[in-house]
């Protein structure tokens, strides 16, 4: 069995910091870490390997430094590695992305399965992964929290949605995207980083992919960012301190005429029995 | 002249509120483009009472296919039918929810169509000048708005988050029509079969629908003070949150959780009771219309983002307020 898992180089969310003068971002320079959420595709893509024997290659889009996370994905216990990288590439949205990922899936050969994050916690879109589904024409099966089965070329999996968990099989190759609950995040092993150190990435730029120059980068993108704005804290929090019963009645009091106000309290009439 | 389509969404028991929600979007568009607006429904034994309803709420043309194909939703099923339709009709604008369907089928199309989407979006306006979409999203953990178009490409796409916008007051005496989609082979998709359904315990759970969560984090000490949360949810009539230190706890189950790697929501109202307010917890939250908060700390970063906060014990808090919303309800 081979596994695909596109991973993605985000910024330190908790490292991102707003400047109130110039409304933009701050990023401190070492702030680029892995997208935790594709932890958990990484860790479940490892937990099939345990049980199936498969082979896991990683592949990210992104600058040079993006190798990083490449090289902590085969620390952890991932096979193989591919970085796209190129100048080219620069700006794309959705669109053009998962259009490049297709082409490096291809080029890889299609895998049994290919495990992408529910979503990257900068763009935060969560459309990658069925985009790139939609290329490859595979299955898109989003949101699962649990792989009960793979037997053969078919895979039951649960998926977590509005009106619970449902359960589902799909022929294989397809592609999931996972959830949080999915498996528990692996951590490197010393072993695995020597591996890291060791292992020689492939670089593949959109010569070695044979991308159409239509379809990528800033120019291939659909979608264009016209306008940042940084939302203004405009949230005057009224503060009230609750020390002893006095001040609890007087707070609580207080609560409720404010969401009175705001027509948030429920309406009475005890629907509730 | 080109029409605005909405996608509706179908549960168990009907059209879910989310589909009206954005019919009241997707009128505003409309009119402000003088177009036609077009919603497709897509399902198995779809009622026709539920078609009128959208032309009440502000539909002109209702695109319908209904077959058992289509009873549960499979992205690839659903593609089956909405690429050609979007091919043969041309609309120029296509909006759908943020909803787990949305998000995974909206994409997919998006690529076949060859067509930009913009994800979760809270605001949808038309650019004076050039009649393009501009669409206003949250990104980089709610720090930043952004606006995006797509001017190249029809139809111009987005996803709508859930409550964001205010369900549109129905009027029996608006006309339109139902357009009934024939059945194709094509629909079928061999590769994907919904087996089941296991609902979550307890309340719904669907904290992204839900007017009023009301989430618990550490400071609720263990797993059975986490009780109040509950009784106070059900208060509230809202559904119950939850930090990831309580879930991870076990407090409560995964999908209540709220934040980076839980869910993203926008309630009219979210009260955060001892949660500290994480940078990961308030991503999630950012775009609630008004957040209460309790806490003892009056340091605590949740205060940054409330609008109204009681400091103090939440164990002398809770059932006071508890006391009092019970109070309010037997008048
Ligand atoms: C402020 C802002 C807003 C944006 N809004 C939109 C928008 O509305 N629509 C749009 O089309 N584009 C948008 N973009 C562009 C988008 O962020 C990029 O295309 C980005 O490369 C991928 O999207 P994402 O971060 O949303 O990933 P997601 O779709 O959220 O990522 C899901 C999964 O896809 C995989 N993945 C994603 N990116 C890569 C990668 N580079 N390499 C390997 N695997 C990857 C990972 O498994 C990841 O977990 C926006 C960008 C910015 C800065
Ligand atoms: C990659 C990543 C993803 C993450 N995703 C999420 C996510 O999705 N959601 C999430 O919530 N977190 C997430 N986190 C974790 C996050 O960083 C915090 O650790 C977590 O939110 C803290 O939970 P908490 O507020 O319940 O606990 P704490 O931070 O311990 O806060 C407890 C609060 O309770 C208050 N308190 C204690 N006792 C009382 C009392 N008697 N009365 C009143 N107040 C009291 C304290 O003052 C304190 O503010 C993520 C972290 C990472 C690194």
């Amino acid at each position: 069995m081979h596994i695909i898992v596109p991973i993605k180089q985000v910024p330190q969310t908790s490292d991102v910091q707003m400047d109130r003068q110039t409304g933009t971002m701050i990023r401190s320079s070492s702030a680029s870490i892995l997208n935790p959420l594709d932890l958990y595709a990484i860790s479940a893509a490892l937990e099939l390997k345990d049980r199936y024997q498969a082979r896991v290659s990683v592949i990210t889009m992104g600058p040079a430094n993006a190798v990083k996370v490449l090289k902590e994905a085969i620390a952890m216990g991932c096979d193989d590695a591919v970085h796209l990288t190129d100048r080219a590439f620069g700006g794309s949205d959705t669109w053009a992305t998962s259009y490049i990922l297709s082409l490096a899936v291809k080029k890889l050969g299609i895998p049994d399965l290919i495990l992408a994050g529910e979503r990257a916690t900068d763009g935060d879109t969560a459309q990658v992964g069925p985009a790139l589904a939609s290329w490859l024409d595979l299955p898109a099966v989003t949101y699962v929290s649990k792989i009960e089965t793979v037997d053969g070329d078919t895979l039951i999996a649960e998926r977590l949605i509005e009106e619970g968990y449902q359960r589902v099989k799909t022929s294989l190759p397809a592609l999931l995207t996972v959830v949080k609950e999915i498996s528990s995040v692996r951590l490197p092993t010393l072993s695995g980083k020597k591996r890291a150190m060791a292992s020689s990435i492939a670089v593949w730029d959109a010569q070695a992919i044979q991308a159409d120059s239509r379809y990528i980068g800033l120019k291939g993108s659909p979608t264009k960012v016209v306008k940042i704005d940084v939302p203004k804290v405009s949230r005057n929090c009224i503060l009230t301190k609750v020390e002893d019963d006095v001040s609890l009645k007087k707070g609580v009091d207080q609560l409720m005429a404010f969401l009175e106000e705001k027509d948030l309290l429920p309406k009475g009439g005890a629907h509730h029995g | 002249m080109a029409e605005v389509w909405t996608l509706s969404e179908c549960s168990f028991h009907g059209l879910k509120d989310v589909s009206y929600e954005l019919l009241a979007r997707g009128r505003a568009l409309a009119d402000e483009l003088g177009v036609l607006l077009g919603t497709v429904v897509l399902g198995h034994r779809i009622q026709g009472e539920d078609l009128q309803s959208l032309i009440e709420h502000g539909c002109d043309v209702v695109y319908v296919a209904d077959d058992q194909s289509l009873a549960n939703f499979t992205c690839e099923s659903y593609a089956n039918v909405l690429v050609p339709l979007i091919q043969e009709k041309g609309p120029q604008v296509m909006i759908a929810a943020a909803t787990t369907t949305g998000r995974t089928l909206m994409p997919y199309v998006a690529v076949k169509v060859h067509a930009g989407l913009t994800a979760d979006c809270t605001e949808l306006a038309i650019e004076k000048e050039t009649k393009n979409l501009l669409q206003t999203r949250p990104a980089i953990g709610g720090n930043i708005m952004a606006t995006i178009k797509s001017p190249d490409h029809r139809p111009q796409m987005s996803t709508i988050r859930p409550r964001s916008t205010k369900k549109p007051l129905p009027d029996a005496k608006r006309t339109g029509t139902v357009v009934r989609i024939a059945s194709s082979p094509t629909w079928k998709n061999e590769q994907v079969q919904v087996l089941g359904l296991r609902s979550l315990e307890g309340q719904s759970a669907s904290i992204e629908e839900a007017d009023i969560v009301v989430s618990g984090g550490k400071g609720l000490k263990k797993r059975d003070n986490f009780s109040l949360i509950e009784d106070l949810a059900k208060a509230f009539d809202g559904e119950v949150g939850a930090s990831r230190d309580a879930v991870d706890r076990g407090w409560a189950a995964y999908p209540h959780q709220v934040g980076l790697s839980g869910k993203t929501i926008s309630p009219r109202l979210y009260v955060a009771v001892g949660i500290s307010g994480a940078i990961q917890h308030l991503a999630g939250i950012k775009t609630a219309k008004c957040i209460v908060a309790i806490n003892h700390d009056e340091h605590a970063n949740i205060l940054n983002l409330a609008d109204f906060a009681l400091v103090g014990d939440l164990f002398a808090i809770l059932p006071e307020i508890q006391k009092r919303l019970q109070e309010r309800s037997r008048v």
